[in-house]
C-alpha cells in the first residue's frame, strides 16, 4: 500500500516485477538504474545467488520528482522467478501498489509464463488483492531473440483482459521505461480516485 | 484490502519523532528508524546521515517478512523481536502495533538489556499514536475529507516525472 506522508509531503509506492525465471526482471531494474540520474535513485540492492539468480528480491528506490508539491517515490522490487522460491514471492507482494508481469517471449518459455501468471493471481489473492483490480501491465520481453512467439499469441494466453502491454528488450532497454511509466501512471491515477 | 493505507499527518509525525528521540537518548542508541512493514521508511533520528536509510528500510522489512514466514512455518504468529549482534554495532528490531518496525542501532555504549527495557516503554507510546493515526485516516476517508493532492493530477504531471 502506498504510504502518504503529509508531514514530509511524500508519497511512496511499491511496484513489483513478476514473471518466470530468467525472463528479465532483474535486467529491467538494472537498465532503469543505469539510466536514472544519480540524484533520483538510491542504491540498487540485489539479494542473489552466486549465479546471479534472484534469491529474495532486487530493490531499486526511485525519487523521480514532485507532483503538486509531493515528492513521489517508487520502490521497485523483483521477485525470484524460480518456481521453488514461492514463499519469498508471497512476501514481496505484501503491500504492492502495482505489478509488471515480464513475459519471456521465447516459444519454449510459454508454459513457464502461463504458470507464473497463475501463480501471481493466486499469491495476490492470498494477500487480499485481485489481479483484475490492481494497477497491472504486461511486458513481452526478449523481442530480439529469433525463436519468439508473436504478440498476438502471447496476448491470447497472458493478457486476456487487455491491460497495457509493451514489447521490450531489457538488455538494450527498449520498452523498459515505457513499461515502468505505464504502471506508475496506473498507480497514481488509482490514488487520484482515492482507492 | 489487505492492509489499510498508511497515512501520516503532521501532528502524529511530531509525536512519533518525539518518542523516538527520547528513546535514542534513554537507550544510548546511535540511530533509530521506524519502517513500515512494506519497507518504506517512516522516520528516523540520530546519526541517520551515516546510513543508506532507504536500503536499510527495505532490507529490514524483508528481514521481518522472512522471519515472519519462518514463524508461521513453526506455528508462531510472528517473532516480534529480532536481535543482530555485530562486532561493534548491534541491531534491535521489533514490531510495534502489528504493522510498524522499530529499528534501534546501538554499540557498546549501551546494552541489550537497556535497549530492550526502553524499547518496551516506547513501543507502548508508539502503539497508541499509530492507533490514533489509523482511526484518524479511517474517519477522514469516511467523511470524504481528504486533503489529497492528487485529485487534479494529469497525464502530463506523470510524464514530467520521467522526463
Ligand atoms: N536476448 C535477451 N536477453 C535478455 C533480455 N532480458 C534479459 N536477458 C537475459 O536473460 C538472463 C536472465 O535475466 P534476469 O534479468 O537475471 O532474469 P530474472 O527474471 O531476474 O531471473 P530470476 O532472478 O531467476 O527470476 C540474463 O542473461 C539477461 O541478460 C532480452 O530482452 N533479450
Ligand atoms: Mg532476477
Amino acid at each position: 500500500m502506498s504510504f502518504i506522508n503529509y508531514a514530509s509531503r511524500e508519497i511512496n509506492c511499491k511496484i513489483v516485477y513478476y514473471g518466470p525465471g530468467l525472463c528479465g526482471k532483474t535486467t529491467n531494474l538494472q537498465f532503469v538504474y543505469q539510466k536514472t540520474a544519480p540524484d533520483a535513485k538510491g542504491k540498487m540492492i540485489s539479494l542473489a545467488t552466486e549465479t546471479e539468480r534472484t534469491l529474495f528480491f532486487d530493490f531499486l528506490p526511485l525519487a523521480l520528482g514532485e507532483i503538486r508539491g509531493f515528492k513521489t517515490r517508487f520502490h521497485l522490487y523483483t521477485v525470484p522467478g524460480q518456481v521453488f522460491y514461492d514463499a519469498s514471492r508471497k512476501l514481496i507482494l505484501k503491500g504492492v501498489d502495482g505489478v509488471v508481469f515480464v513475459a519471456d517471449s521465447q516459444e519454449e518459455r510459454m508454459d513457464a509464463n502461463v504458470e507464473s501468471v497463475e501463480n501471481l493471481r493466486i499469491n495476490l489473492i492470498e494477500q487480499g488483492y485481485d489481479l483484475d483490480k490492481i494497477p497491472y501491465v504486461v511486458q513481452y520481453n526478449k523481442r530480439d531473440l529469433p525463436n519468439i512467439l508473436s504478440v498476438e499469441e502471447l496476448r491470447r494466453e497472458l493478457n486476456p483482459t487487455n491491460v497495457p502491454e509493451f514489447e521490450a528488450c531489457a538488455t538494450t532497454g527498449e520498452g523498459v521505461f515505457e513499461t515502468l511509466k505505464a504502471v506508475a501512471k496506473l498507480i497514481l491515477f488509482d490514488l487520484k480516485k482515492g482507492k | 484490502m489487505a492492509n489499510p493505507q498508511l497515512i501520516m499527518y503532521d501532528e502524529e509525525f511530531k509525536q512519533i519523532n518525539a518518542v523516538i528521540e527520547k528513546l535514542l537518548r534513554e537507550a544510548n542508541a546511535k540511530v533509530i528508524f521506524l519502517v513500515d512493514k512494506n519497507g518504506q521508511l517512516i522516520t528516523g533520528c540520530g546519526e541517520t546521515e551515516r546510513f543508506d536509510t532507504t536500503s536499510l528500510a527495505s532490507l529490514t522489512a524483508g528481514n521481518i517478512a522472512a522471519t515472519g514466514g519462518l514463524a508461521k512455518l513453526i506455528g508462531e504468529k510472528e517473532f516480534s523481536i529480532l536481535f543482530h549482534e555485530g562486532e561493534k554495532d548491534n541491531l534491535h528490531i521489533s514490531i510495534v502495533a502489528g504493522r510498524v518496525i522499530l529499528v534501534v542501532l546501538f554499540d557498546t555504549r549501551s546494552s541489550l538489556g537497556l535497549v530492550r527495557l526502553r524499547v518496551k516503554k516506547s513501543s507502548e507510546e508508539l502503539s497508541a499514536i499509530f492507533g490514533r493515526l489509523m482511526q484518524k485516516s479511517e474517519e477522514k476517508e469516511k467523511s470524504g475529507d481528504s486533503e489529497f493532492p492528487f485529485a487534479e493530477i494529469t497525464d502530463d504531471d506523470i510524464d514530467n516525472l520521467f522526463s
